[in-house]
């Protein structure tokens, strides 16, 4: 190409497709314009899939690792099904402030705790739209 | 409190190198058992026999028993209270998630007695 001519092309990047999306906490809390309750070591966390709902025995029968549990249950069961599911990040939606044992307990086990002001609906949306994969 | 007995026996996995997928498996059935226990029962006992190929877990309780089992093992039908509901439980889930976990599964119970659960988990490929 000479110096003065410009060819115009376009470059569609193929990243979107078929290459899995990792959001970090951080981003995800930022989505949702929520906030961290506990567990600042795992901001850097590498998400993989958002999984979301207030029944504790759905959440059970997610076997995959790296998820963000996205609930509106907010009390010590929600932690304690976490833990059992090997998942280390929660986000409370509909604004729930954790009971400070319910902090106490996400602390001992090492799960990250945040919350939104949004809606279940509207927190699951948003992360879906930035990319967070569902479980399926 | 639900939950802290399967705690307890996930550490004792941890322990034994089980493998974490398997180890997700067994704790999603015992889990389970447990909430059930808590929320249907009077009490009861977990019972762990750990051996080099299988691992058994037993749930006995001390009662009311089950009234139609064949119900009870429907997806989405619960006799919770709203008690155990308001804890994110009794959605009529568990005994089919027992099921789907383990390798095999086996269910003593009547009504007016007890139950007693019995759920074993073959180790290396399912």
């Amino acid at each position: 190409m000479t110096k003065g001519q410009r060819t115009s092309f376009s470059y569609r990047l193929p990243l979107l497709h078929g290459i899995m999306l990792h959001m970090k906490l951080k981003d995800i809390i930022e989505g949702v314009d929520g906030q961290l309750v506990w567990g600042e070591s795992h901001l850097e966390d590498e998400i993989k899939r958002g999984f979301a709902s207030d029944l504790m025995s759905d959440v059970l029968t997610i076997l995959e690792d790296d998820i963000l549990l996205i609930t509106g249950l907010s009390n010590n069961q929600a932690i304690r099904t976490a833990e059992m599911s090997d998942i280390s990040n929660i986000l409370l939606v509909r604004n729930k402030k954790p009971s400070q044992s319910m902090i106490d307990m996400a602390k001992e086990l090492n799960i990250a705790l945040a919350s939104t002001p949004y809606s279940l609906f509207k927190a699951s949306g948003l992360l879906f739209a930035k990319g967070l994969k569902p479980v399926y | 409190m639900a939950g802290a007995a399967s705690s307890e026996i996930k550490r004792i996995l941890k322990q034994l190198n089980i493998p974490p997928l398997k180890i997700k498996q067994i704790i999603v059935a015992v889990f389970e058992a447990e909430v059930n226990v808590i929320a249907h029962s009077y009490g009861g006992k977990i019972v762990c026999d750990f051996e080099e190929n299988e691992i058994t877990v037993q749930v006995i309780d001390t009662g009311p028993g089950i009234d139609n089992l064949e119900l009870a093992m429907t997806e989405g039908w619960s006799t919770a209270t709203d008690e155990v509901r308001e804890m994110g439980y009794g959605a009529g889930m568990g005994l089919p998630n027992i099921r789907k976990s383990c390798d095999n599964l086996d269910i003593y119970t009547k009504a007016g007695d007890h139950t007693h659960i019995s759920m074993r988990f073959t180790l290396g490929e399912k």
